[in-house]
Order: C-alpha cells, then sequence, then structure tokens
C-alpha cells in the first residue's frame, strides 16, 4: 500500500486498529474465564469435616481396638503396640466408605472388594495404596484429630503411629 | 393457493394442504417444518434404513426437556430436602409419580435410541460424502445425553446417587496432574455433599439443555446442507422418486412419535422411578453398582486400573471422531455392511466377540493375577499399561485377521472392527448387570 512505504512505521492505522481490539478482545476472554473459574471454584476445600475433632481420652481406647467417628470421617485406631493412628474412611481405589470387620480383623470396601489391615496397608487390591490419614496430636491426656488435611501414603510406616 | 386465501385451519394446520406446490410452501414457511426439504427421495422413508431412531431421540429429548421443567417446580435441590421432595413427589404430588416415571424412562430409553441410532448411521455409511461433520455432531450430542444422565441421577440423592457419582468423580482423580482439580471443581469440595449437587442441577437444568437444544439444531440442519440422509448412488439414468414432505414424512413422524408417547405414558404409568434408600455417606450398598448403561465401563474397572480403564474408552472415542478420515470409500454408501463381504464379517466378528468377552472375563477374575506375575512393577503398568497394550493389540489383531483371511477391504474391515467392539460392549453391560453380585463377585443371576 502506497502509505506504508511513504510512512515511517510499517504499521498502518487500520492494521493498529485490528491489533488493538485483537488484544483487547484476547484480555477480555481471559478476564471473562478468569472471573469464572474464580465464581465458581470449590466452595469448601479446607476444613470440611469440622477440623479438630476431639476423640476421647488416651485411656478410652483399649490397644488393638477400632473406633469409627462417622461426622469426622475417620477410623480411630490404637495399634496392638500402643500408638495411634487416624485413617480417612474412603477407599483408596475409587472413593467408598471402607468399614471395620473385627472379626477379619481388616477394613473392607464393598465396591471393588479391597481391603486393608488394622494399621492401612493394602491388603487385597485393587486400591492402589494405603488408605489416607489425618495428623493425631495428643494434649494432656486427649486425642486430638485434625481432620482438615489428609495425608497420602503409599505404605503404612512405624513413624506415622503417634505415642502418648 | 396464495397465502392470503388460506382458510384460518390451513394456516394453523400446515398438513392439511391438499396440493403439492402449497404443501411444498407450507414445509419451507414454517420454522419447525422447514427443518425438512420440501421433497424427499423415496427410498430415504423406508422404515427398515432409519428404523426412525433419530426421529425417536429427537422426541424423547423433547418428552424430556417437557418433564424435566415441570418437575423443577418441584424438586430442592438441597441435601437435607432432595430425597424428600422426590418421596413428596412420589405419594403426594398429583401425577408427581408419572412425570417422574416419564422423566426416568426417557432418559433410559434415550441412552437407547442414541445409541442404536449411531449403530445405524455407522452401518450404512452415514458419515460419507461430506457428511463427517454431522457424525461429529452426533458424538457430541451421545455424550451430551450421557453427561445429562450421568447429572440427573445424582439429583434424587439416594444410595445409587451417592455411590455412582463418588465412584465416576474418583476416577478422574487418577488422570495425571489435572485430574483431582478437576473432580474437585466439578463437585465443588473434595466429596460428594451440597455443593455438588448444586453444581450438578445447574449443569443438568440449564447447562446441558442449552447446549442440547444447540446442538440438535445444528444436527438438523447440517443433515439438510449435507443433502438429506445418506442414499446408494444412483446409477447412471436411473431416476429416483420424489415424493412432498406433507403428507409422506410428516405422518410418519406423527406416527411414530404418536406411538412412542403412548408406549412410555402406559410403561410410566404401570412401573414407577425406583428410589433407593436414602444416601448414607458412610455405608454404600453392596454390590455398588452405576446405572445400568455405565455397567460396561464399570466392568473394565475390574479388570484394570482405573486410568486404563479410562483411557480405553478415551481412544475407542478417539477412533469413533476419525472413521470418516479412515473410511473414505464412497461408492458404497447407504448399504448396510457395506457389501456382502461386510455382512459376513459383521457377523464373524459378532462370534468372535460373543466367545472371546466372557472366556476373558472368567479368565481374568479366577486365574489371571498380572500384579501377582509381575511383582516389580507398580499396578499401573503391571495391571493398567499392560492389559490396555494387549486389548488394543487384540483389536488391531482383529481388524487384521479381517484384512487377511477374509480379504476384506478397508471399508468392510472397519465394520468387522466396529461390530467386534459395540457387541463386547454390550456384553460386558449384560455381564455388570447380571453376573455381578457382592463385592461385585461373578454369580449366576438365578
Ligand atoms: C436429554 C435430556 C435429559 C436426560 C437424559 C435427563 C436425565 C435425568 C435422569 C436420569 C434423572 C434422575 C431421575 C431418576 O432417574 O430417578 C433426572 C432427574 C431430573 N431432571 Fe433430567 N434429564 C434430561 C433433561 C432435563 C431437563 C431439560 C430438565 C429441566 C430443565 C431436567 C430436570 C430434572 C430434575 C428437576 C430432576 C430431579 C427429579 C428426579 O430425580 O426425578 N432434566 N434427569
Ligand atoms: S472403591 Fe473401594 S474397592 Fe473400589
Amino acid at each position: 500500500m502506497s502509505e506504508q512505504t511513504t510512512e515511517k512505521t510499517k504499521l498502518s492505522r487500520r492494521d493498529f486498529l485490528k491489533l488493538g481490539v485483537g488484544a483487547l478482545s484476547a484480555l477480555a476472554v481471559l478476564e471473562v474465564s478468569g472471573a469464572s473459574l474464580l465464581f465458581l471454584q470449590p466452595r469448601s476445600l479446607d476444613g470440611e469435616f469440622g477440623g479438630q475433632v476431639i476423640a476421647g481420652l488416651v485411656d478410652s481406647f483399649p490397644p488393638g481396638s477400632v473406633v469409627e467417628f462417622p461426622d469426622g470421617r475417620f477410623y480411630l485406631i490404637h495399634a496392638p503396640d500402643g500408638g495411634f493412628l487416624a485413617v480417612y474412611r474412603r477407599c483408596t481405589h475409587l472413593g467408598c466408605s471402607v468399614s471395620w470387620e473385627p472379626a477379619q480383623n481388616h477394613f473392607f470396601c464393598p465396591c471393588h472388594a479391597s481391603s486393608f489391615d488394622i494399621v492401612g496397608d493394602v491388603e487385597n487390591p485393587p486400591a492402589p495404596r494405603a488408605l489416607d490419614t489425618f495428623p493425631v496430636h495428643i494434649d494432656a491426656g486427649q486425642v486430638i484429630v485434625d481432620t482438615s488435611s489428609i495425608q497420602t501414603r503409599d505404605n503404612f510406616a512405624p513413624d506415622q503411629l503417634v505415642y502418648a | 393457493m396464495s397465502e392470503n386465501n388460506q382458510t384460518w385451519r390451513q394456516r394453523i394446520f400446515y398438513t392439511t394442504q391438499t396440493d403439492d406446490r402449497s404443501r411444498m410452501r407450507a414445509v419451507a414457511n414454517n420454522l419447525i417444518l422447514h427443518l425438512h426439504p420440501t421433497k424427499v427421495p423415496a427410498p430415504a422413508l423406508r422404515w427398515t434404513y432409519t428404523w426412525g431412531l433419530g426421529g425417536l431421540s429427537a422426541t424423547l429429548a423433547l418428552l424430556l426437556i417437557i418433564t424435566g421443567v415441570i418437575l423443577t417446580f418441584r424438586y430442592d435441590a438441597s441435601v437435607e430436602r432432595a430425597y424428600t421432595s422426590i418421596q413428596y413427589l412420589e405419594t403426594q404430588v398429583a401425577f408427581g409419580s408419572l412425570v417422574r416415571a416419564l422423566h426416568h424412562w426417557s432418559a433410559n430409553l434415550l441412552v437407547v435410541t442414541a445409541f442404536l441410532h449411531l449403530i445405524r448411521v455407522f452401518l450404512t455409511g452415514g458419515f460419507k460424502l461430506g457428511r463427517s461433520t454431522n457424525w461429529i455432531i452426533g458424538l457430541v450430542l451421545l455424550l451430551i445425553v450421557v453427561a445429562f444422565n450421568f447429572t440427573g441421577y445424582l439429583l434424587p440423592w439416594d444410595q445409587l446417587a451417592y455411590w455412582a457419582i463418588t465412584v465416576g468423580t474418583s476416577l478422574l482423580s487418577y488422570v495425571p496432574l489435572v485430574g483431582t482439580a478437576v473432580a474437585n471443581f466439578l463437585l465443588g469440595g473434595p466429596e460428594v455433599g451440597q455443593a455438588a449437587l448444586r453444581n450438578f442441577y445447574a449443569i443438568h437444568v440449564a447447562v446441558l439443555p442449552a447446549l442440547l437444544v444447540m446442538m440438535m439444531s445444528y444436527h438438523f440442519w447440517k443433515v439438510r446442507k449435507d443433502g438429506g440422509i445418506s442414499q446408494p448412488p444412483t446409477e447412471p439414468g436411473e431416476r429416483v422418486e420424489r415424493l412432498t414432505t406433507i403428507p409422506h414424512l410428516v405422518q410418519i413422524e406423527f406416527a411414530a412419535a404418536a406411538v412412542l408417547i403412548l408406549g412410555l405414558f402406559v410403561w410410566a404409568a404401570f412401573v414407577p422411578a425406583p428410589l433407593e434408600a436414602l444416601a448414607d455417606p458412610s455405608h454404600p450398598t453392596n454390590p455398588a453398582k452405576a446405572a445400568w448403561y455405565f455397567l460396561g465401563l464399570q466392568e473394565l474397572l475390574l479388570h484394570m486400573h482405573p486410568l486404563a480403564a479410562l483411557l480405553l474408552p478415551g481412544i475407542i472415542l478417539g477412533a469413533f471422531v476419525a472413521i470418516p478420515y479412515l473410511d473414505k470409500q464412497e461408492d458404497n454408501i447407504g448399504r448396510y455392511f457395506r457389501s456382502a463381504v461386510g455382512k459376513q464379517i459383521a457377523l464373524l466378528a459378532a462370534l468372535y466377540a460373543i466367545g472371546l468377552i466372557p472366556l476373558l472375563v472368567l479368565l481374568d477374575e479366577y486365574w489371571l493375577d498380572l500384579p501377582a506375575l509381575l511383582p516389580g512393577l507398580p499396578t499401573l503398568i503391571s495391571n493398567g499399561l499392560i492389559p490396555l497394550a494387549l486389548t488394543l493389540g487384540g483389536l488391531a489383531a482383529v481388524y487384521l485377521l479381517f484384512r487377511t483371511t477374509n480379504k476384506a477391504n478397508k471399508s468392510e474391515a472397519l465394520v468387522g472392527l466396529f461390530v467386534f467392539v459395540m457387541v463386547s460392549l454390550l456384553l460386558l453391560t449384560l455381564i455388570g448387570i447380571f453376573f455381578r453380585g457382592p463385592n461385585m463377585a461373578l454369580v449366576l443371576p438365578f
């Protein structure tokens, strides 16, 4: 075009406007998608189950016992050697709730028949890893479980147990 | 007859026109009817060509929208009240049970008709001669129907709802990198709860209906743009009879829709939609099965690592999208199974699947334990990628078998592969429905 050869700059007025409109539209699309993502974002990722749960006095859980806390969605395990462990009841395969079966001494998931031993290790697949856990600490003789942070693990390790 | 001297009756009921010209004009001038051409080739009207499956699917979609909108007036998308609002609908609301049953059974039937429609289109080569876009739109419509069902069956908040959605969305978390984030986003949190119910409700009654109506309109418009439905190529000099859309096509459509709607009403009046016990997040039912049309996929989960069980249907869907680009032979359009050879191969493929699939399921259930055979490997490989590779290898072998021993051309061998995959899916679904009992163990249904 003739104006392009006479002007010093290569960018014609029309090109400038086109570029500007294009850039502004791209910005608008980004803004709208960003806003929609924020609008729709998960509402309750943290502290979903109510945060700290006071499970009870250390002495009320005999070693080798497993107690269900349905509202906290966990089982409190007092391992035979005296350590505490809180496991999330959600099966690591596809999310069904496991139940404790005292007769078999294991956790069982009815959905695809996974089972887990008393410390949550996989006894029978398809579950790919041990049951998730929640942090446990012991304060003034009380067992306290922090249900706001889910910890994943591949296997059970002795350092996961908490002692009074 | 000009527009002006039509009687009011002729204006409202376009189908009462009596001469061909005004009948054709009536089609062209009407918003709904103009989805049709003014004349159609006589062979395209044969019932045994289309089986009316597209029209039946459209009728069901319309019925679902009407009954769905009625349901929204009485349904309450909150965890505390969803289940009771359905119970109320079933027991207190006049015709509540009927409307819900109509919605439920139409949704189930739509899965069947949409799927059969896809099979019909594939078998008659309906994706050929410029129809590849519409084939892909059709696949999108099928996915929309599946999404409607998936989001819909969470709504009653019964045990099926809760556990099927829990398992279905947990699958997502096996997708590397983005899976967990996407699942959390869909559910509005880490577990199926109030946020998930609300999200699914919004998707079910607002997002999907808008998408459905858009895509259906696109689909119908494209049929016309592509020159009507697929037909065998004409011989040189051959003349195909063309009939006016009114009354020939419109009458068939009305009759089919009327029979379908009547049948559904009778069925729904006697068989109410099921409702299980209230969702109990601490106790899954045993067995915890999804709705019947997902049980083929669920069966895969029992044999493979979840990521592999997700990849396999993904790859097959990808292959479906690619079909118009894989089978480019155009002279066999409009003939079921392409040719006599194609027909024979389709039969063989069905027999192979019937022989092989139950055998493989039994083998994997009782004898084969890949993770135990390959103890050093992570289960993602031993129970995931290896069975996936074996399955895909098996499919390739089936295709090559047809190419070599049956001397099939590409187009015919693809028919064989397609039939093999479809019959396999059907068998897996039947196994999931009838042969899986407590703990998902194999049982006899009687
Ligand atoms: C292709 C279209 C649709 C399909 C396949 C579909 C499917 C379903 C399914 C499977 C259910 C669960 C009910 C049951 O089986 O127990 C359901 C429930 C429901 N749907 Fe739809 N639906 C569709 C369209 C719509 C539309 C357009 C609306 C409203 C605008 C709607 C509103 C509802 C409501 C309120 C419920 C909850 C009531 C109940 O569970 O009975 N649906 N839908
Ligand atoms: S969800 Fe527990 S075994 Fe599949």
